[in-house]
Formats: C-alpha cells, sequence, structure tokens
C-alpha cells in the first residue's frame, strides 16, 4: 500500500490534556498463548515470516536472557514479575483491506478517535485501499511523518513516498527484516548486543515490532520521523525494537511518543533503540513517555525497562537524545552514547517527573572511547507526591579519550516533602587529558514563588507549571517545537494536584 | 475604596498588627511610614494573601468586597496589586511569559480577550518606554540576575501592564537612583486617577515630593499611630519618630526599637 497522508502533528494525540487515553479497544486479536519458550519464539519467527537467520539470533538472546538475572541495582521496587504470565505475541487479526471507512472496525475508528487522529489519517492507518489521494488538509503541520504502533503490529505506516524519494527508509522493523535483510543484519544488535543485559536479552528473543530508519550517505531526512507506541491487550507485554541508521553526512530527526490505556495490572515494556552515526552523521532522538503511572495510590501502572544506546562511530559524529518522562510506575532507562569517532558528540538532555507512587531510575552513560569527543548532560528531575527519582549517570573517559570533555548538570526540583531526589554520578576516567565537569543541585519550589505568581492573578496550578517549566528550560529548548509545547502540556498535566 | 477595620494578626502566636483601622478612599493616594519592624510588610502581605499568618481580627473590605476570604490570585484579579518590598527570583522564566501570564489571568477575570504574544509586546514595549526600560528586560528571567533597582522596576512594570485599581508599593523607592525615583514617580502618578487608588509605604520624604500623597499615617508597634497631611512626613523626616513621640508603644518597645 501506497500510504500518503498530511502531515500532522502526531503527538498532540499522545500528549494533550489529563491523561485521558484509558480505553482499550476490544478489537479481535490472535494472541499466542502465556509464557515464554522456544516455541513461543519460534512461532513469533513464522508469524513474521522471518528468515532463518534471525530465529537463530531470538533464540541465542533466549538463552542469554534464561542465563541472566534482573539487575537490582536501581532504585526501584515492584513485585516479583511472572515472565511466564505473560503474552508474548498479539497482532490485530488481518482481514483484506477495507474499501472504506465503514468497512473498518468501528472499535479501531474510535480508537484513532480518542488519540485525536484527523478523519483522513485515520482511513490511511486503517488501511482503507486508496486512502491518502485526496484533499489536502491546510490544519495539519507539514513535516512529520509517522509511523504508527498498534500493538505489536505497525497497522499502516505513512509518508514512505516522500521519504523513498530522498532515498530515506522508514518502515516497520519487521518489513525492514524482509525488504532490507542486509542492513537489518549488519546493524542489528550491533549497538545493544543481545545479551546486553536482561532486558536487552529479552526484548532480542521476542520482539515484535518496531521502526526502522536509514538515512543514506549525504541525505539530510527531508521531515521528522514520528512514531508512537499503545499498548493495548491485556497481560500484553511490548518489545519494541528500533534501529537507525545515518550514514556518513546524513542527519534525521525522529520523535517518539506514546500513551497507554488505563488498566489495574502492571505491564511490562522492555524496548531496545539503538542508533548508528557514521562519520559527519546527526541523529536527534526525542521522546515525550507518557504510559500509564498508575492511579494517586500507585495500583496499575506500566513498567517500562528501556534499553537506548546509540553509536557515534564516524568521526564528527554526533547523537542528542532529548526525553521527557512523565509516566510509567516504573521508569528504567539510560539512554547512552558510545563515542567512538574523533571529535564526536554526545547530548542527553531529560526531564523525569514522578509524582504519586511512582519510580524513576534513569540517566545516561557517555563513553568517550575516541579523541576530542565532548559530551554534554543535562538532567532535570522534578519529584512530587510520595515518588522517587533518581539521575544515575556514568561518564567513562577511556585511555585514548585524549582531550575529551563532559559537561554534567544535574537539577533536581521537589515538590512537597514526601518524595525524594537521588544523583548518582559515576565518574571514570581513564585519561589524565580528559576533562570531567559535575554540578549539581536540589531545590524546592518556594512558597515566595508560588505567592508571588499568584499575587499576580496565576493560579496555584498555573504558577506550579510556570516554576516547572522554567525549571525545565534547558531540556525543553532542545525538543521540536510542536513536541515542546506539547511536553509542556504534559508536565502540567503530570503534576496536577501536586501542590496544595 | 480600600477599608480596614480592626485588623489583628500575629504570626507563630506573636501579634504584629494589633488593630488597623485605615480607609483609602477611591481615587487618593495614601502613604505609610514607620519604623522597621513596625507591621508595615505585614500589613501589605496579609492584604495580597499571604499564607502563614493568622488574622485574630478585624476585615478588610476593597470596594465592598471581603478580601480576606479570597485567595491571592482572586485578590490580585479583582484589581490588588503589591509591588514587594524584596521581589522573588523565578529561574528560567522569562519575564514576558510571566507578564504576559499574568494579564491574560486578570483578562480572562474581567471577560476580556487574550492576548496573543504580538498584542502583549507591542503594550509592553509601550509601558517599558514609559518607564525608561530597556527592551531586553522582557527576556530576563523573572528577576534573576536583576540588580535592587532592576527588581522595583520590574515591579512598577509589572503594575504599570496590570492597571490595578488598588496598589499597594512596599519601599518601591529603596534602593533606586535619584533617576530611577522619578521615572517610577511617573509610573504611580500616571495611574492616579478617580478609579485608582494606592497605598505607599516608604522611609523617605524624597519619594513623597514625586508622588504627593492625599494622606499620610504612622504606623508602629502595629497600630497607626498618626495620621495626616503630606506634611507630616516633612516632620517626620526632619526630626524622626521618638521626638514626636511615635515609637512604638506596648509589650514589645524593646523588640521594635526606634532606631
Ligand atoms: N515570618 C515571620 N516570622 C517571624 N516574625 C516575623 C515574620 N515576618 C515578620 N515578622 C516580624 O514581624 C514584625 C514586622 O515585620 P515587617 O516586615 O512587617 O516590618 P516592616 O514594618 O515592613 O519593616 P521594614 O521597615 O524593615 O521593612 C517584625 O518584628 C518581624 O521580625
Ligand atoms: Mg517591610
Amino acid at each position: 500500500m501506497s500510504a500518503f497522508a498530511e502531515p500532522r502533528d502526531p503527538i498532540q494525540a499522545a500528549t494533550e490534556g489529563r491523561y485521558k487515553w484509558g480505553f482499550e479497544t476490544a478489537i479481535e486479536m490472535e494472541i499466542a498463548p502465556k509464557g515464554l519458550n522456544e516455541d513461543i519464539i519460534r512461532l513469533i519467527s513464522a508469524k513474521k515470516d522471518e528468515p532463518e537467520w534471525l530465529l537463530a539470533w531470538r533464540l541465542k538472546a533466549f538463552a542469554a536472557w534464561r542465563e541472566t538475572s534482573e539487575p537490582d541495582w536501581a532504585k526501584v521496587k515492584h513485585p516479583p514479575i511472572d515472565y511466564q504470565a505473560l503474552h508474548y505475541y498479539a497482532a490485530p487479526k488481518r482481514k483484506p483491506g477495507p474499501k472504506s471507512l465503514a468497512e473498518v472496525d468501528p472499535e479501531l475508528l474510535a480508537t484513532y478517535e480518542k488519540l485525536g487522529i484527523p478523519l483522513r489519517e485515520r482511513a490511511i492507518l486503517a488501511g482503507v485501499e486508496g486512502a491518502g489521494a485526496a484533499e489536502v488538509r491546510p490544519d495539519i503541520a507539514p513535516g512529520v511523518a509517522i509511523d504508527a504502533v498498534f500493538d505489536s503490529v505497525s497497522v499502516a505506516t505513512t509518508f514512505r513516498e516522500t521519504l523513498a524519494k530522498a532515498g530515506v527508509i522508514f518502515c516497520p522493523i519487521s518489513e525492514a527484516v524482509r525488504e532490507h535483510p542486509d542492513l537489518v543484519r549488519r546493524y542489528l544488535g550491533s549497538v545493544v548486543p543481545p545479551g546486553d543485559n536482561f532486558f536487552a536479552a529479552l526484548n532480542s528473543a521476542v520482539f515484535t515490532d518496531g521502526s526502522f530508519v536509514f538515512v543514506p550517505k549525504g541525505v539530510r531526512c527531508p521531515m521528522e520521523l514520528s512514531t508512537y507506541f499503545r499498548i493495548n491487550a491485556r497481560n500484553t507485554g511490548q518489545f519494541e525494537r528500533t534501529l537507525i541508521i545515518a550514514e556518513a553526512g546524513a542527519s534525521v530527526s525522529y520523535l517518539e511518543g506514546c500513551t497507554a490505556p488505563q488498566r489495574d495490572e502492571n505491564q511490562l515494556h522492555a524496548a531496545v533503540v539503538e542508533l548508528v552515526a557514521l562519520d559527519d552523521a546527526t541523529i536527534k532522538y526525542s521522546t515525550v513517555q507518557n504510559w500509564y503511572p498508575g492511579d494517586a495510590e500507585g495500583r496499575g501502572g506500566i513498567y517500562n525497562f528501556v534499553t537506548k544506546r546509540g553509536a557515534c562511530r564516524g568521526a564528527r559524529s554526533k547523537i542528542s537524545w532529548t526525553q521527557v518522562e512523565t509516566g510509567s510506575a516504573i521508569t528504567w532507562k539510560y539512554p547512552s552514547c558510545i563515542l567512538q569517532g574523533e571529535g564526536s558528540v554526545g547530548e542527553f538532555y531529560s526531564v523525569a517527573v514522578t509524582n504519586h507512587h511512582q519510580q524513576a531510575d534513569t540517566g545516561t552513560k557517555m563513553i568517550h572511547l575516541g579523541a576530542n569527543t565532548k559530551s554534554t548532560i543535562i538532567a532535570k528531575g522534578i519529584s512530587a507526591g510520595r515518588s522517587n527519582n533518581t539521575y544515575r549517570g556514568l561518564v567513562r573517559m577511556m585511555p585514548r579519550a585524549q582531550g575529551a570533555r563532559n559537561f554534567t548538570q544535574c537539577d533536581s526540583l521537589l515538590i512537597g516533602d514526601r518524595c525524594g531526589a537521588h544523583t548518582v554520578p559515576y565518574i571514570e576516567s581513564r585519561n589524565p587529558s580528559a576533562r570531567v565537569e559535575h554540578e549539581a543541585t536540589t531545590s524546592k519550589i518556594a512558597d515566595d514563588q508560588l505567592f508571588y505568581c499568584r499575587s499576580r492573578g496565576l493560579s496555584q496550578e498555573d504558577a506550579v507549571n510556570l516554576i516547572v517549566n522554567g525549571f525545565c528550560k534547558d531540556v525543553l529548548k532542545e525538543l521540536p517545537m510542536e513536541f515542546a509545547v506539547e511536553a509542556q502540556k504534559l508536565l502540567a498535566v503530570s503534576l496536577e494536584g501536586s501542590v496544595g | 475604596m480600600l477599608e480596614i477595620r480592626g485588623l489583628a494578626a500575629s504570626i507563630d502566636g506573636k501579634p504584629i498588627l494589633k488593630g488597623i483601622d485605615l480607609v483609602v478612599p477611591t481615587g487618593e493616594v495614601h502613604a505609610i511610614m514607620g519604623p522597621n519592624g513596625s507591621g508595615k510588610s505585614t500589613l501589605s502581605y496579609i492584604l495580597a494573601g499571604r499564607e502563614g499568618y493568622d488574622v485574630t481580627g478585624g476585615e478588610v473590605r476593597l470596594d465592598g468586597v471581603d478580601l480576606l476570604t479570597l485567595a491571592p490570585e482572586e485578590r490580585a484579579v479583582a484589581g490588588l496589586f503589591l509591588a514587594f518590598q524584596y521581589p522573588v527570583e523565578l529561574p528560567g522564566v522569562g519575564n514576558a511569559n510571566f507578564l504576559r501570564t499574568a494579564l491574560n489571568a486578570t483578562r480572562r477575570a474581567r471577560g476580556e480577550s487574550e492576548l496573543d504574544a504580538v498584542q502583549f509586546l507591542k503594550l509592553a514595549r509601550a509601558a517599558l518606554r514609559d518607564l525608561a526600560m530597556a527592551d531586553d528586560m522582557l527576556k530576563r528571567n523573572v528577576n534573576v540576575g536583576f540588580s535592587g533597582g532592576e527588581k522595583k522596576r520590574n515591579e512598577v512594570l509589572q503594575m504599570a501592564i496590570l492597571k490595578p485599581k488598588f496598589a499597594i508599593l512596599d519601599e518601591t523607592d529603596s534602593g533606586l537612583d535619584i533617576d530611577a525615583l522619578k521615572i517610577v514617580a511617573g509610573g504611580v502618578n500616571t495611574l492616579r486617577g478617580p478609579g485608582f487608588s494606592a497605598l505607599v509605604i516608604t522611609h523617605y520624604q524624597r519619594l513623597l515630593d514625586h508622588i504627593v500623597p492625599d494622606r499620610v499615617h504612622v504606623l508602629a508597634g502595629g497600630r497607626i499611630l498618626r495620621s495626616g497631611g503630606p506634611e507630616l512626613a516633612r516632620a517626620l523626616e526632619e526630626s524622626g519618630y521618638a521626638a514626636l513621640g511615635l515609637e512604638a508603644v506596648g509589650e514589645d518597645v524593646a523588640a521594635i526599637g526606634a532606631s
């Protein structure tokens, strides 16, 4: 299907208003039996028509997973996860393409409706044949392409043709396995090896979908690429796998945002994202993460164990992670950069908000291998309610990192006095010429600041938002414009009722 | 019209205001003078609705509305403005954004349309020009890294933009150079008119040379000890509180003093 759509702001759907995505769609599902074993992995691989090498790769990862155990060093607590009680595969049933929206499963359309997806785009997402050739919508912002992941299978991918003209590949990873097997085989697992850690191994064994991006030599991707994820089926773990490659001199900006339906059972989410930047390439990866955080008492909510890593393989290459984390009951996430190419640059800009009983243990790793590599870390943690917010960051200067530099700024903001903020920096330098700078602050929203704002007519909540947004400004300004606006709204929603 | 009747308040059980009676009719500007620690800022904070005070008696009405039952933001949109003695810093919050948010909150409450960034900038630039302030004041973060005088001017800028019907200026003249003093006084005088009244707290006659008050009140030891015309301020400037017998009286004289 040639999917053509007017670009729109995909994140609007994901971040607007209060947490309103607490719905679940009762679409006919094809669900694998509960539990994880080699047969299930064979089933997943067969369902996706995968080549033999990938099945072997999965099975190796599964073997590695069985050898490791859950990491216990993070400052998060949760009841033990029964990995055998989860389903590892669920797919919306495929029917032949509907002829019009009238033939599309009304439940699916209702889901799009709740997500705020424009009518015309719903047709494309639902796979209506011929959708996309019709009218142009001036109300939708140009320049964004979406790859929507609906449960485990990408329902549709938009904007492929414009991208194809530029030589950019942007498609579900399962499709990339079929269409571009050499590229996938060359790069998959080259940044996050299948046995890297417990959750990465799990992901490697059972990943069902995710995005694949390839920007060839010298190409600036003509639009921002975007995916939003949704968890839909009850008890279905989500194991997305994203692989982004920017060849020499290429550049790309990728946006990831997600929402999840409200429910009472904890849900496991273990994604892997791998980025590869060759000489002079730039990858900017922005995330607004809004998984269901659990209710005010801490019931329900997503467990989010993510491995994100970028390899700056080429000289002067640059990888920049920007994240706004407001969701999930538990966040375990350390987007990292391996600065291998001489003069390569790694950046990490993060806002992590926790409220109620949320727990976040997040940060970054900057591994300086090459000479004159540079990294910048700006991490802002905001804790409210009874939540716990930990920044954990590693800066490692290897022997050949002559003249390497790191600057780290970690700021924590506390709202109320029952929450916790923790900063755990690890600094290792094996090169005397390398320089590492670390600054950290912890502050509280002062009553005087709130009163000052309120005396100018701002409500208590607007005052908190203004102060919080001010605190996060250095990170928010790294987000693409429209994303930043939505992120601000999301911060407001996440902290609703946290003061007073 | 602002009416304060028998207002008494304490902090942590310690009485600070001990029965204040003060009426500022609409259209008038009154000055409050008084020794350090006499309760001037406490009075202005209580009028603006800051938490942490126990109001133990009395009432305050602005044009008949009972102020003490309103939240600070409700008082603000009802037309009350306090220029802080010590303006508060808001890191990362742009002055323009802050001012526009505040103005739009007020406009919403008045049933007026909100201003977009362009409309606001036009209005703010004009206000800056009137106060001889540089445009870059709008780009900076609220009060962060401002000099003492700049903070005071920023308060007056906010007042000029919000156009309150009742303003309290708590030592807005302290820290201002001579030119700035005139400009700030000009800012207040521009607002003066039949729909505006103000309470100007100051230690110095020089401000009152530029903002000539209709009445002057002396607050000491939590009470208004004397009220008079502009000549009372001049007499105080010449002789001091002690010579006029306007030291604090009562149980905590020693604590307050008349330095
Ligand atoms: N939060 C507080 N806790 C304890 N005492 C306080 C507090 N705020 C004010 N006070 C006391 O209340 C009294 C009045 O203080 P206030 O700030 O109102 O004086 P002021 O007249 O404004 O003085 P100045 O001319 O120095 O500004 C002082 O004795 C002061 O120490
Ligand atoms: Mg004072």
